[in-house]
């Protein structure tokens, strides 16, 4: 239990004034950063970093991860309120998020989405507190074959089912894959689909893609209907924090399952974005409200924000323990770390006692401060839906152009994001799943890279992917999720068969 | 008083003028890979300095394009013709990307500023592998198949054409496995799914610390002069590959450039800045930090080398077969 | 194949629109035409395997199952039972909030974006209405103000400006 001393030591330099002020300070900023969609996460942290050059480490990674804490809460706001994900990680949270806030209920929506995020984080947290250099070890042994079994398995636990158009379905993942393609292609090193055109080169921004597909569409949807924004009648009082909580421990398996998903993700560098997707699929299937999934379900809420911020915790154990950094933003850190003199390794914990122990404890505080903070500010981000929709429209338009821009400061991705916006609009009407598209643009290229590490490696043998026990055992789970969805189908086609009554599915 | 203030106004007019051109408004640094890489970190070490040593009125902010490996941050240059308040911070990259791509950007179009450092590159193994030397490494690869694989950070860049140049050198056939970042490719090496790496001392040192990998010489012509800590071994104390009987070398600038047509004077006050900010000790710790080679250049000093290293790149990739068709 | 389907209340003009099927075969065709392009320029590359996948590997197989995917949805929109995909007063509607957007994006490379903010917010608040004069004023002025300061100056990040902004030295 000596880590556990140090850890208390580690609370008492947390806890000093300046510390718990520079923790407030960064949550609010990191809300802040993390509303505006292209500003979050690593930018954020990036942008602020000069700002901690002055200061000493240990004070300034806590002003940097309660920004980081502060972003991964505030990503949800947007998501929920006007269906524009603020963060990549926050786009599951929109599919049940946003049709709870159109019924009125977003406070119950942002309510679900911070305490999960909360109950996510926290279980990275212990996790890095009890168990970090066996978990670090455990990150070293992913190559490129098990790399590309993990995206291979989120695939896998997120599409297979889907009651919508199937050839839609596959024609919405085909686009996803091939927008993920464009530009430099990592392997060979070659332009990829840009047709000669410059502005191509960068390939499409997985956070432009959305801001167009999702923000901006749901705007012309919106005004399509009468130019205003349903939920007006959100209720705005505090109370509604603690009747939503009142409703969680019913959703148990559902959190526990997420936590579980997403440390995993943030371990093996799959990352947070990989595990809200992964989270809610699981969730879809699992849940026996499962169909309920995509129409206000706040068991889709709450499954992807807790896988989300449990990876997104759990991302920072490989920085810290092995030097990796497991995110973007951990990348960033990490950075910063080494402008402070401080070697980011193994050895960390070892030499820096102070500032690891500090750190950890203050990832506890930090969480604790950012939930007390977000849950505050719950009434005030559900009263925004009442303000007049020609005032609130055009500032979202506004802010949306700008993370268009932010992200790659460039005034093609404005562009791109209003034809996003239209291509939106006309594919929600025609009933193209969305989400796919978006999965497929996210991990595609991840995906691909994967496999083409594998192959390069293996002089292009296939056995790769069944060489060790660990890869395998992926292989296997994506197949097995892969056909849960026809199986079941099969299974309860059968029984129903056997009690001689119609078969639900066939009418469909 | 008024007369005061607007005496006060005239002189500081007057010293304005006298004294050479200055930023007028914030300038943007322009960092061709994401945020956390070497180039990144080098950038955001200079934006801290000159805040931190009050020498520029107008603070830098570091703006990152990594897109098409640098190409992008390019253009945004070549588009941005005569603005004082832009800077690009370089590597090989600013020959490579164009050479082994069609994007139409020349660096003879920007106005070279100077070169701060040479990275090195080193071949790393894994810790506990059994090679002592390099030839140990190759010897190995000869027999082994499938072939031995090596990762680096991209494609068709530096660690790309540092194992097709040493695989050619000794004779043997060499995978060359491309990360997204030297970091990844550490993390690979150090979980055993690539035999070497030949990263930068930057991005393998976490690694090497704490004991995951270790370096077995330094691709150049000379040993590493610090000599300070890093736990057991000092970096003085790695030999270059030449002492293994390895003869190829490869170092790496890193430099910072401005857009093309840019006047005497704005170049100047950059030069100034860049000396001012590698007399400081952060500069110092920073160089000591990523075992970067102190080589400043600026003016034609920088142009010959860029001349002369550009007409190696051209000569290497060609034989490599990386550059460009069409 | 007629671009209007009447249906429910054919007296009613508000409730006249754009076939859906004529939009789903528009749809489908773009996306032939898309899947052409990234085969066109896939093989251009090479798709084969050599020692692995080549750079066009992945592209070409997605491109061809896109393909077969796209002509299926072509087949099925023939088949599609007439309904309208928006009426025209709907379409009018989203047209009201394109059009000021698009013009905000054609003003942000020569004003910069936050001129361009500003001109978007006062032309796109009165067209869809239901606000003030004052409060169009107060908002278009406000919005881009508060921008100006959160990014330029809290946190630098430079974002696209025009000649408005370089009067004022930025």
């Amino acid at each position: 239990m000596d880590d556990f001393s140090a850890l208390l030591a580690g609370f008492q330099v947390a806890l000093s004034w300046h510390n718990v002020g520079f923790m407030i300070v960064g949550v609010l900023l990191g809300i802040v950063v993390g509303v505006l969609p292209g500003l979050g996460g690593p930018n954020g942290v990036a942008i602020l970093l000069p700002l901690t050059f002055g200061m000493d480490p240990t004070s300034a990674i806590i002003l940097l991860s309660s920004i980081y804490w502060g972003a991964l809460f505030g990503g949800a706001i947007t998501s929920i309120l006007f269906n524009i994900p603020g963060e990549a990680w926050s786009v599951a949270t929109t599919f049940d998020g946003y049709p709870m806030a159109q019924e009125g209920r977003a406070g119950e929506a942002l309510t679900a989405a911070f305490t999960a995020s909360f109950i996510g984080a926290i279980s990275g947290v212990l996790l890095i507190t009890f168990v970090a250099p066996l978990v670090a070890k455990f990150a070293l042994r992913f190559g490129p074959a098990e790399f590309f079994a993990v995206f291979l398995l989120t695939f896998c636990s997120f599409i297979g089912m889907g009651k919508d158009n199937r050839i839609k379905i596959l024609v919405s993942l085909c686009i996803g894959f091939l927008l993920a393609g464009v530009g430099m292609d990592t392997i060979s090193g070659d332009l990829r689909m840009t047709f000669d055109v410059a502005e191509l080169m960068r390939g499409f921004d997985f956070l432009v893609v959305v801001i167009g597909l999702f923000g901006v569409s749901e705007i012309f949807l919106t005004v399509e209907e009468g130019l205003a924004f349903k939920g007006k009648k959100a209720a705005i009082d505090l109370k509604v924090v603690l009747r939503t909580w009142a409703g969680l421990p019913r959703y148990w398996a559902t959190l526990i399952r997420s936590s579980i998903v997403g440390m995993w993700m943030g371990v093996t560098p799959g990352g947070a974005i990989a595990a809200s997707f992964m989270g809610y699929g699981l969730a879809k299937r699992f849940s026996k409200r499962g169909d309920n999934f995509g129409k206000g379900e706040i068991e889709g809420v709450l499954a992807p924000e807790t896988a989300a911020h449990a990876a997104g915790t759990a991302a920072l154990l490989p920085m810290l323990a092995l030097g990796i950094p497991g995110s973007a933003t951990a990348a960033v850190l990490l950075g910063g770390l080494m402008i402070w003199g401080l070697q980011p390794g193994p050895m960390l914990f070892v030499e820096q006692k102070d500032f690891v122990w500090g750190l950890i404890a203050s990832m506890y505080l930090g969480n604790v401060a950012g939930l007390l903070i977000v849950l505050a500010t719950v009434p005030l981000f559900a009263a925004i839906m009442r303000i007049p929709f020609a005032i609130v429209a055009p500032i979202i338009l506004v802010v949306c152009a700008i993370g268009a821009y932010t992200v790659g400061n460039s005034i093609f991705d404005i562009w791109l994001m209003l034809l996003f916006g239209v291509v939106g609009y006309v594919f929600k009407k025609l009933g193209f799943p969305l989400a796919p598209m978006v999965l497929a643009l996210v991990l595609g290229d991840r995906a691909e890279d994967a496999f083409r590490q594998a192959l390069l490696g293996s002089g292009g043998s296939l056995n790769v992917f069944w060489a060790n026990g660990l890869v395998t055992t992926l292989v296997v789970l994506s197949a097995i999720l892969l056909f849960w969805g026809p199986l079941s189908d099969l299974v309860g086609w059968a029984r129903s068969r056997g009690q001689g009554k119609p078969a639900l599915g066939a009418a469909e | 008083m008024k007369a005061l203030a607007l005496s006060a106004a005239l002189v500081l007019s007057a010293t304005a003028h006298a004294s050479a051109w200055e930023p007028t408004k914030p300038v943007e640094v322009v960092v061709p890979f994401g945020p956390g890489g070497a180039s990144d970190q080098m950038a955001r070490t200079i934006q801290g300095i000159v805040q931190k040593h009050n020498l520029s009125s107008q603070q830098l902010v570091v703006v990152n394009k990594p897109a098409a490996t640098g190409g992008e941050a390019m253009m945004d240059i070549q588009k941005s013709m005569r603005d004082p308040h832009k800077l690009l911070t370089t590597s090989s990259g600013i020959y490579m990307t164009p050479l082994s791509t069609k994007i139409p950007v020349n660096w003879r179009n920007f106005t070279p500023v100077g070169m701060l450092a040479q990275d090195e590159f080193l071949v790393w193994v894994k810790n506990d592998a059994s090679y002592k030397t390099v030839q140990d490494l190759l010897a190995e690869a000869k027999t082994a198949s499938p072939a031995m694989k090596i990762g680096g950070g991209g494609s068709k860049r530096e660690d790309d054409l540092i194992v097709f140049s040493i695989g050619a050198e000794a004779g043997v056939k060499l995978t060359y496995i491309p990360y997204k970042s030297g970091g990844e490719a550490s993390t690979q090496l150090a979980g055993g799914h690539v035999s070497a790496d030949t990263n930068n001392p930057s991005e393998d040192v976490a690694n090497w610390r704490g004991g995951q990998t270790r370096p077995l010489c330094v691709l150049s012509k000379k040993r590493i002069a610090y000599t300070a800590r890093s736990r057991a071994t000092r970096p003085g104390d790695i030999p270059d590959c030449g002492e293994q009987g390895l003869n190829f070398t490869y170092n790496m600038l890193r430099g910072i450039f401005m857009p093309g047509g840019v006047t005497e004077e704005q170049k100047a006050f950059y030069v100034n800045l860049l000396k001012k900010v590698s007399e400081t000790p952060e500069w110092k710790e920073y160089l000591e930090r990523n075992a970067l080679l102190p080589d400043q250049r600026f003016g034609e000093d920088f142009e010959d080398f860029l001349l002369s290293d550009e007409a190696l790149h051209k000569d290497l990739m060609g034989k490599a077969g990386f550059l460009a068709t069409n | 194949m007629s671009l209007s389907a009447d249906i429910e209340q054919p007296d009613d003009p508000g409730a006249r629109g754009p076939s859906k099927r004529a939009v789903e075969i528009v749809v489908s065709l773009i996306l032939i035409g898309l899947a052409a392009a990234v085969l066109y320029d896939s093989y251009g590359r090479g798709a084969g395997w050599n020692g692995g996948p080549e750079s066009g590997f992945f592209p070409a197989r997605v491109g061809w199952i896109f393909l077969a995917g796209s002509l299926f949805l072509l087949v099925q929109a023939f088949r599609e039972p007439p309904a309208i995909f928006a009426t025209w007063s709907q379409l009018l509607m989203v047209a009201k909030v394109f059009g000021p957007l698009a013009l905000f994006v054609v003003l942000v490379e020569p004003l910069g974006i936050y001129a361009a903010a500003a001109i978007f917010t006062a032309v796109f608040m009165p067209i869809v209405g239901g606000a003030r004069w004052y409060t169009v004023i107060a908002t278009s002025v406000l919005v881009p103000l508060v921008c100006f300061v959160v990014f330029e100056i809290e946190f630098l990040v430079p974002l696209p400006k025009g000649p408005l902004e370089a009067m004022f030295g930025y």
